[in-house]
């Protein structure tokens, strides 16, 4: 039987909303006080769903250890405590929580292969959260 | 249509072990969920129906019905028992939080009669949750 499994992380980091595409003003009237130059921070929480049949031997979608061991190693260890301007990942995009979640998407998508990505979810606060699921329905 | 969910709290223990594998397997796979004494969580059910609302009451469900079916088949069953020993489910099969959904699942589905069963939810932990939508 097909289940949905959800493990939710959390790492802080920093970050400014500032398009090098648009003028001082325009960066100023687009993204507010998040264009302030010396940036600010955020809890950030990550949701990760995976799905897939229930293995009859196990019980499980996915062995927890292994979801965990990856997203410890290729994302809390790199994003917590980061200013993410300064980061690869967000060299040539704007570090919004909409980017950040299609960044950490595709970590997933591309390293972890013991079940099945259905969406991840960030929450920027706990008043606003995005979900991502590669363009593939979201269930809720 | 609808949908409505109900949450209830139930605090259980449980082990994960599967007799087919040898003991070094079940550590290995299980690691410190093996211990055989067991531990415990306070788990969280949420369960969502789904239908139409009954123009005659404004419901879709009636919410003390949907209370009590989930009181008698999964609270009564499950709150304060030690899940391998005590459910019948998961004498053969491992007490693992997507397990724990699909057999709420299984046992309430049956007993709804006004909506339509659309997910159940299980909260190990705040951090940890496993859904199941009745999917083969």
């Amino acid at each position: 039987m097909k289940a949905y499994l959800t493990r939710r992380y959390r790492f802080s980091a920093s970050h400014r909303l500032h398009s090098p595409e648009m003028s001082a003003e325009e960066n100023r009237a687009a993204y507010g006080k998040c264009n302030n130059p010396y940036g600010h921070g955020h809890n950030y929480f990550l949701e990760v769903t995976v799905s897939g049949q229930v293995a009859e031997n196990t019980g499980m979608v996915c062995n927890l250890a292994d979801l965990d061991g990856f997203v410890k190693a290729e994302i809390v260890e790199k994003f917590d405590l980061q200013n993410l301007n300064t980061m690869q990942e967000f060299a040539d995009v704007v570090p919004t929580t909409e980017n950040l979640c299609v960044t950490l998407y595709q970590i997933l998508q591309r390293g972890f292969s013991q079940a099945h990505l259905e969406k991840i979810r960030v929450e920027e606060t706990m008043m606003n959260s995005f979900e991502y699921a590669g363009g593939g329905k979201i269930r809720h | 249509m609808v949908y409505l969910t109900r949450k209830a709290e139930f605090a259980a223990s449980h082990y994960y072990h599967n007799p087919n594998f040898t003991a070094e397997e079940n550590q290995r796979i299980f690691g410190k969920c093996n211990n055989p004494n067991g531990h415990g969580h306070n788990y969280t059910l949420e369960v969502t129906v789904k239908g139409e609302i009954n123009p005659q009451s404004g419901f879709v469900v009636d919410l003390k019905e949907l209370k009590e079916v989930l009181n008698r088949e999964v609270l009564d069953a499950m709150d304060h028992r030690f899940l391998n020993k005590e459910v019948p489910e998961f004498f053969a099969k491992v007490p693992t939080t997507e397990n724990l959904a699909i057999v709420a699942w299984q046992r309430l589905a049956p007993k709804l009669k006004a909506a339509q069963l659309h997910r159940v939810r299980v909260y190990e932990t705040p951090d940890l949750f496993a859904d199941f939508y009745g999917e083969a």
